[in-house]
């Protein structure tokens, strides 16, 4: 039997797990919550956070974050179609690992336009 | 000692005469301190002959009575009625042909079991005289609880992905792998990773969990194939690295 090619998208996945349950809540509570409610509003500003993102680090950090959510959520979902019975691994596998390259294409853009 | 009268749904299968298998209930006087294998026992002697379970050690160590007691895998030694209420439904193991009765076709496991290479390769084979392996305390304890399978196949019976895809290699098989994998006699791991690392081996599981849930043995399989994956995964990124073995 040949090694199977499982075993990147799952680093990702594993990789993303963590990333999914420890930061991913309190990013969501911070640009979600907070500036919905406008709980710190001035720290929240459009141009604090602009100024904030502006900065070479925060890019990288924040492209990780999000990068590896994206990867995480997609190898999730292939699972769960697999869980469902779903035989097509490959169609299914393309679809959720499309999704999270064109997101993933789509943070990079999101973050130099800044 | 107390009895109770316990109604025992035993679900039967006899290839020669039933076209499918169906319930058949037997009245048991259960003592209080009885588990489910006692009940099947008092059937077989007392009440219907002609039932078929397998069961040999009746204290947890041979394997062979693996059941479904109300919807839950189980060693038909370890189920204790007590437990249970006055219906005890008793099925045989899903995920497997049934053979006969509560008897399971097995042959599929031994031959995965088997596909793992679950004994020691040593370095090199050392004669009598040159003594024994010696390990260390924390070299045992690396690979002890991986060792404590008796092939009961419970964790095939819980085990989702196998019930969906019986080309699966599945926990018992994966867990023994991995108990020689992390022994520090053995050298063995490239020669299991073929079919360890592939997509019938640890990347079929999903970790879902219900393996580890039934053992009755605290073996852990999931634990163990979440760790074969982070080596594996490590191993399939390196071996693109130069000096990488495919
Ligand atoms: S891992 Fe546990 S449940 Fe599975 S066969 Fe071994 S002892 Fe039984």
């Amino acid at each position: 039997m040949a090694r199977s090619s499982k075993a990147i998208p799952w680093l990702l996945f594993a990789g993303g797990g963590t990333v999914t349950a420890f930061i991913l809540p309190v990013m969501i509570l911070i640009t979600g919550l907070f500036a919905l409610f406008g709980v710190f509003s001035g720290a929240l500003s459009y141009e604090t956070m602009q100024a904030f993102v502006g900065n070479w680090l925060i890019k990288i950090i924040l492209f990780g974050i999000l990068f590896l959510t994206l990867w995480h959520a997609a190898h999730r979902l292939r699972v769960v179609a697999h869980d469902f019975g779903i035989r097509a691994d490959t169609g299914v596998a393309i679809v959720v690992y499309g999704l999270a390259a064109v997101g993933t294409v789509a943070t990079v853009i999101a973050l130099l336009s800044v | 000692m107390s009895t109770r009268t316990i109604t025992i749904e035993v679900l039967r299968y006899r290839p020669e005469q039933d076209q499918e298998p169906f319930f058949q209930s037997y009245t048991v006087p259960c003592d209080e301190d009885w588990v489910v294998l006692d009940a099947l026992n008092y059937i077989k002697d007392e009440l219907d002959r002609t039932l078929s379970y397998r069961w040999s050690c009746h204290m947890f160590v041979c394997g062979s009575c693996g059941i479904v007691v109300d919807g839950e895998p189980k060693l038909g030694c370890k189920a204790f009625v007590k437990d249970y209420g006055d219906k005890i439904r008793v099925e045989p193991l899903g995920n497997f042909p049934i053979e006969r009765d509560l008897v399971v076709v097995i042959d599929d496991f031994i031959e995965k079991l088997e596909s793992v290479n679950p004994y020691l390769i040593p370095k090199e084979e050392k004669s009598i005289d040159d003594g024994e392996y010696l390990q260390t305390p924390a070299q045992l304890k690396a690979f002890k609880q991986y060792s404590m399978c008796i092939n009961c196949l419970l964790c095939y019976s819980a085990c989702p992905q196998y019930g969906l895809d019986p080309s699966f290699v599945g926990p018992a098989a994966l867990a023994l792998a991995h108990r020689y994998n992390m022994d520090s006699r053995d050298v063995g791991r490239k020669a299991r990773e073929d079919v360890v690392a592939s997509h019938e081996g640890i990347w079929e599981c999903s970790f879902v969990g219900a393996c580890s849930q039934v053992c009755p043995k605290d073996v852990d399989p999931a634990g163990a194939i979440q760790q074969t994956k982070i080596t594996s995964a490590i191993d399939y990124v390196t071996s693109f690295l130069p000096g990488g073995n495919r």
